[in-house]
């Protein structure tokens, strides 16, 4: 018997952002279909997978985390390196932790150092994260875009309140911003319009639609994913038509949940509890629309490019 | 299918009785045309109208049933393909696998997590929904002795997994009093089948090798009278689950092409022999439209975060999830610990709770009943200011358990300090917390820590 399958007719595309120099970098969006519906359009950019590391020894991480990282952490070069050349990370995004104001405070000068050091260590991507703090970012971030002329590296969060300090040093340095609203379509699509009035061009423009982890508003940058992809591709909304950079590994890791010991409150071993945390946020991302997956633990990782794989077979 | 609202108004009393809570008859049918009313609000309806109605009110995805008292649960139901084009109603029900192959205690640790791993979150219960019990052995006796002892130890559905009709007929008898799900009919076996689920009238399951062949068995099928269907197209690789899954969704909403008008089932334990990757492929199905997941085993692990992801998925998008009123103790605070205050929005409360966790400064949290609101959004509907937080505080009774009164407002509600320290008195001191919630450890290591 003859099925009625429903076959939509899309009316636009993701663009394809180059994201690096160099042999690693690499081609993300491009997509012409709803995430993985592969019997309807083109997908010639897998997901890209990356590992956050930090520019300070991490504090208060999940043991699982330092136990799979090991002594790597109190460098962040040798942490990067590690990311890549065993874990296999496709890009690393370094957030500068340690120049959050309402802690450590470091400098300038020192993010600098270290985004050098983890650059001439690794050969894949790297995207440079600030700590979201509007003055304090601009600070640091506009250091880093000069410093690493022309690297084509990712800088987020440009939020609409730095976004014409960090923009400008974006398209100055050649470099990607990555647009960072808070879990809301218009405000995502606003700041992009800013961004192009500043000049910065639609080859680098990534969205950070601001992911919630799971059990933490998760739902929320769901439906903002899945209805951005839809006024991109169904509705022509030309200033949605980026790919998605979702930095769910630190919102995942952060939770109670992630860390309490083995089978406290009924929640299994501690150590695949977190992993599977990380791997089904990242599942149900990946189900949205979600391009760049920022990770931290390379199991999670591992698992979450397994399976796009595996979706987008031949 | 789908009348108007103003079609459904002609099949009403038209005497504006408001008995159904609603105003008038027109507005009734308003409702009932957009899915927001039941028809069996309206006490005077006629059982004309009454059948006419529920012909065109029937949901694209059939809802069915499945399991019996505290264990009962539906599936399907649906009708939209993306969440925030209304809501997802009926979540994945998720069912553990037991086999007859099993050792004894290999499958009574399975019953026993079946019914302990359980989670309470924003006031519901998380738990796992039914045992599915398969005969591998091909044998009646090893099935029905099993089936017994799940029926006897787990409270929950049941689906029972057998190729051959004279075993499943076996296991049906013993527990169709609990509503079991028969799996499944399949091109070979539907006859036998189609006539066990009429005998007991229990849900049928229908398996199939591809989506057309699974379009000619649920035709059959409803041909013979069987009408509570959950559908397997039969795939075992997670881009083909995917695929079906989204084809029978759009199918069923789009097109209403009935043989697809069912909610599925899908068999992540079948896939692969990866407990993490079947995780990530019930995952998926959570997301993309599954009725049922059978999974091979619940562990803390992989339950916990699956039953999040269902319950985030399946959240109404228009109805905030809501924390309950009160005062919390996080971090064992005592008579010289600080008091948090905030919304009782969930994920605000979520958030603010793990960052005073991650604090490990001991403090009290008061949540207020913003109605599900943010802080900023509560505070612009007059619903967390000084006076409504204020009362909160003083009725509560905390006031009597400190020897330092310290209440801590969040950033955003700065402005209601004023009118809180009116409300609350001067034995409290009032002090504007941090705006954002990463920055509360800080805060209070600086203000609170010892």
């Amino acid at each position: 018997m003859g099925i009625d399958i429903p076959k939509r007719s899309y009316s636009g595309a993701i663009r394809t952002i180059t994201v690096g120099k160099g042999e690693k970098s690499f081609a993300v969006g491009g997509e012409t279909a709803y995430p993985f519906y592969t019997f309807e359009g083109e997908f010639p950019n897998a997901p890209r997978f990356g590992l956050n590391i930090l520019d300070i020894e991490p504090e208060g991480w999940a043991e699982s985390l330092l136990e799979v990282y090991g002594d790597v952490v109190k460098d962040p070069a040798a942490w990067a390196k590690k990311c890549v050349d065993d874990f296999g990370a496709d890009i690393i995004q370094i957030s500068l932790q340690g120049t959050d104001p309402n802690d450590k405070n470091l400098s300038a000068e020192h993010a600098v150092e270290v985004v050098k050091a983890v650059a001439a260590a690794i050969d894949v991507p790297l995207s440079v994260w600030g700590t979201a703090n509007i003055e304090k970012d601009t600070e640091v971030l506009r250091a880093v875009a000069e410093a690493m002329d022309g690297k084509r590296l990712c800088i987020g969060p440009v939020q609409e309140a730095n976004h014409r300090q960090i923009g400008a040093a974006a398209l100055a340095y050649k470099h990607i911003a990555v647009a960072s609203s808070p879990i809301d379509i218009n405000l995502a699509k606003q700041l992009n319009v800013l961004l192009g009035n500043l000049g910065v061009t639609d080859e680098n423009i990534l969205i950070d639609p601001t992911v919630g982890g799971l059990g933490y508003g998760l739902e929320y940058s769901y439906s903002v994913m899945e209805r951005a992809r839809m006024a991109a591709l169904s509705q022509q909304d030309d200033r949605l038509q980026f790919p998605l950079y979702c930095n769910l590994g630190v919102e995942v890791w952060k939770t109670k949940e992630s860390k309490l010991p083995d089978h406290e409150n009924n929640l299994g071993e501690a150590k695949p509890r977190g992993i599977l945390m990380e791997a089904v946020t990242a599942t149900s991302l990946l189900a949205a629309g979600g391009d760049i997956m920022i990770m931290r633990h390379p199991e999670a990782m591992k698992l979450a490019k397994q399976l796009s794989k595996e979706m987008l077979a031949s | 299918m789908g009348l108007t609202g103003i079609q459904i108004f002609q099949m009403l009393p038209k005497t504006n009785c408001k008995e159904c809570g609603i105003p008038t008859c027109l507005a009734f049918a308003m409702n009932l045309a957009a899915g927001k009313a039941e028809l069996s609000a309206c006490p005077y309806v006629s059982e004309e109208a009454k059948q006419k109605l529920a012909v065109s009110s029937a949901p694209p995805i059939r809802a069915v049933a499945l399991g019996t008292g505290d264990g009962a649960f539906k599936i399907g139901g649906e009708t939209v393909l993306f969440r925030h084009e209304k809501t997802f109603f009926n979540p994945t029900g998720l069912a553990i696998l037991v086999s007859d192959d099993e050792a004894d205690d290999a499958v009574d640790g399975k019953l026993k997590r079946f019914t302990e791993l359980s989670y309470e979150r924003v006031g519901l219960i998380l738990k796992g929904d039914a045992v599915a019990v398969r005969s591998v052995s091909g044998d009646q006796a090893k099935f029905s002795a099993l089936v017994t002892k799940v029926k006897e130890q787990t409270q929950g559905g049941i689906i029972l997994i057998a190729d051959s009709a004279e075993v499943m007929a076996e296991g049906v008898k013993v527990c169709a009093d609990r509503k079991p799900l028969v799996y499944a009919a399949t091109a070979d076996n539907a006859d036998a089948m189609i006539a066990i689920a009429k005998e007991h009238k229990v849900p049928l399951a229908v398996k199939a090798t591809d989506l057309e062949s699974l379009a000619v068995l649920t035709e059959k099928i409803t041909a013979a009278g069987v009408e509570d269907l959950v559908i397997d197209s039969g795939a075992r690789d997670i881009k083909t689950v995917l695929h079906d899954q989204i084809h029978i969704r759009e199918a069923a909403i789009q097109k209403k092409f009935k043989p697809f008008g069912f909610p599925t089932i899908v068999m992540p334990f079948e896939m692969t022999d990866d407990f993490m990757m079947e995780t990530l492929y019930a995952s998926m199905s959570i997301a993309k439209y599954a009725g049922l997941a059978v999974l091979s085993d619940f562990q803390g692990q992989n339950l916990f975060n699956l039953l999040l992801e269902r319950l985030n998925i399946y959240t109404d998008p228009q109805r905030p999830m809501k924390t309950e009123q009160k005062i919390y103790e996080i971090n064992n605070p005592g008579p010289d610990s600080p008091v948090m205050t905030t919304s009782n929005f969930s994920l605000t409360y979520f958030i603010v709770s793990g960052e005073i966790e991650n604090s490990r400064v001991p403090c009290y949290l008061a949540i207020l009943d913003t109605e599900g609101l943010s802080v900023l959004t509560a505070w612009a509907a007059g619903k967390f200011v000084g006076d409504v937080l204020g009362e909160f505080i003083n009725k509560s009774g905390i006031k009597e358990k400190l020897n330092k009164h310290n209440l801590v407002i969040p950033g955003y509600a700065a402005i209601i300090q004023g009118d809180l320290e009116e409300e609350v008195g001067s034995d409290w001191k009032v002090h504007v917390g941090p705006r954002e919630a990463s920055n509360i450890p800080a805060y209070l290591k600086d203000n609170f820590g010892s």
